[in-house]
């Protein structure tokens, strides 16, 4: 059985300037790759989840999930960023509403140590 | 734009990465590469400084090919295709996504614009209730009160603050910061709300009802409620009586209002605060444009089909279609048999669904650099950066049109050229 805790989130994704520093350099590069591949949280949900700065965690919603390393941020309980990018991808849906406009920020997700 | 001709520093150059379009950049050229750049920001320096011009050869099914066995296969995929998208324009010149739609027009396609994972909800709102705009003109030399409402310029739009907004001393702030108030709004702390006078901390997909309470302060009504949105009341009647009291406030917004839940109907909100605050003082709103033509894409799909994005040629007329014609569903649903994709990269942007469709269709890339997109395209042109060593217009977030002017020599053929020349190729509806 497993032992790990696991908490709800709101996933928001965006820019971040290693994001934006990582498309001049190229997006097969390692420098685009790191800068795409971390989910940034709280410290005190860092904490709740028993997690460490740049420790594997697993991300989950309703259209996929991933494993990332998570970064300390300064983000209110509850909330996670992730920034823009082949990784965040993998937990969008393709659903717009009618408006062409998928859900990329403000989505249900749970967190847990990978 | 000035060159000094001892130097070779080119004056006045404008940046195409971003709807900022900054115009007073300096860029020292030696040797046919660009070897310094002044007065840029981190992104826009990027721009300059990592685009290798040397003259590349396109590519078919990951073979090098000359220009015009390149045209003939992208000309053979679109016309043999039943149901082609169009997608991207962006990060190109108007010259260019003339052409495009030109493309789309020929071949019955669905062309759409990164405009539909950015300010697509913008253009549904603004359609819906109007948006009272003004220049960044206006902003730098009048406004007295700033509201940013979820964006974050510090990352996206890094000198829209010192350049147009913020600190700039203009006609009536000659006093630059001192002379203005900045409000940002936004669900977490950014390197946007450090610099604000005041923050408003929304809780996530509260936005609407925050601009609900915001439109019955501004119109007297009286709130029964302690908070809205996690926002204290009384921090919402004190925002509501600045912006009724204001000389002249602005309201800039992005992807926190469009990108989530309620999308349009965020934006229509807020554009309906700005329109009614007109009847207290002059209030403007401008939406935060991202990549550096992204506003020219609207601008030009709009005048050629009469919509600014998601448009589908199929039965031989425009029809506007977000949600049916936009790229997202297009791809999620395997509506495409062929994509051309121009100046944008889908494989990296769009959801993972979406973004593999792409890799089972035959794909069609025009971009200066490489990207995950040109990566799974089986025909691939390396063309050249408008801006960069390209001429061409762009227009602003504000809607003005800058001309993009290049210093470098212009070797590589632009996006204006190869659009045209697989147009003059494709015959709809014939297998080549």
């Amino acid at each position: 059985m497993s032992t790990s805790v696991s908490k709800c989130f709101t996933l928001i994704t965006g820019r971040t300037p290693e994001q934006g520093k990582g498309l001049h350099v190229g997006k097969d590069s390692d420098v685009y790759r790191e800068a795409t591949a971390a989910v940034m949280m709280g410290e005190g949900d860092m904490a709740h989840l028993g997690v460490k700065e740049g420790q594997i965690v697993r991300v989950r919603t309703a259209a996929g999930q991933v494993e990332v390393p998570v970064r300390a941020e300064s983000l209110p309980e509850g909330l996670l960023f992730m920034p823009m990018g082949p990784m965040a991808n993998v937990l969008i849906g393709t659903g717009t509403e009618g408006t062409g406009m998928p859900h990329f920020k403000g989505l249900e997700a749970e967190v847990e140590a990978a | 734009m000035t060159r000094t001709q001892e130097s070779n520093v080119f004056e006045n150059v404008v940046c195409s990465f971003c709807g900022c379009l900054c115009d007073d950049l300096a860029v020292e050229v030696d040797g046919g590469r660009i070897t310094r750049v002044r007065r840029a920001c981190a992104n826009g320096r990027g721009l300059f400084t990592h685009y290798d011009p040397s003259p590349r050869r396109p590519r078919v099914n990951g073979r090098e090919v000359d220009w015009d066995e390149a045209v003939a296969e992208a000309a053979r995929i679109l016309s043999a295709s039943d149901s082609p998208l169009i997608y991207g324009l962006s990060s190109t010149a108007t010259e260019a996504q003339r052409k495009a739609v030109e493309l789309a027009d020929r071949l019955g396609a669905m062309i759409d614009t990164t405009s539909s994972v950015c300010h697509g909800p913008t253009g549904l709102a603004m359609q819906a209730v109007g948006e009272p705009t003004c220049t960044l003109g206006e902003v730098r030399n009048r406004a007295d009160l700033l509201v940013f409402w979820g964006c974050n310029p510090a990352v996206s739009h890094i000198r829209h603050f010192s350049r147009y907004s913020v600190t700039p001393k203009g006609m009536l702030t000659p006093n630059g910061r001192r002379d203005r108030t900045l409000v940002v709004v936004d669900v977490r702390p950014t390197g946007s709300t450090k610099m604000a006078d005041l923050f408003l901390q929304v809780k996530p997909g509260s936005d609407f009802e925050v601009l609900t309470a915001l439109r019955a302060l501004v119109g007297g009504k009286e709130l029964d409620a302690e908070a809205v949105g996690g926002v204290p009341l009384s921090q919402l009647r004190d925002l509501a009586e600045r912006m009724k009291t204001c000389r002249f406030g602005v309201a800039f917004m992005g992807m926190g209002l469009t990108q989530t839940g309620g999308r349009d109907l965020n934006v229509s909100e807020l554009f309906t605060l700005v329109a009614e605050l007109n009847a207290h003082t002059r209030f403007t709103v401008i939406p935060m444009r991202g990549h550096g033509n992204v506003a020219g894409a609207d601008q030009v799909v709009t005048w050629q089909s009469g919509y600014p994005f998601a448009v589908s040629y199929s039965r031989g007329y425009p029809r506007y279609g977000p949600g049916e014609f936009s790229a997202v569903d297009v791809l999620a649903r395997g509506e495409a048999d062929a994509a051309l994709i121009v100046a944008s990269d889908p494989v990296a942007h769009f959801p993972k669904a979406a973004a593999q469709q792409l890799e089972r269709i035959p794909v069609i890339a025009l971009d200066p650099m490489p990207s995950l997109t040109t990566e799974v395209a089986q025909v691939v042109f390396p063309t050249a950066c408008y801006g960069v060593d390209a001429a061409g217009t762009a227009y602003r977030m504000d809607g003005v049109p800058i001309r993009l002017r290049p210093v470098l020599p212009s070797v590589r053929p632009t996006d204006e050229k190869v659009l045209g020349d697989i147009s003059a190729l494709v015959q709809p509806g014939m297998v080549m």
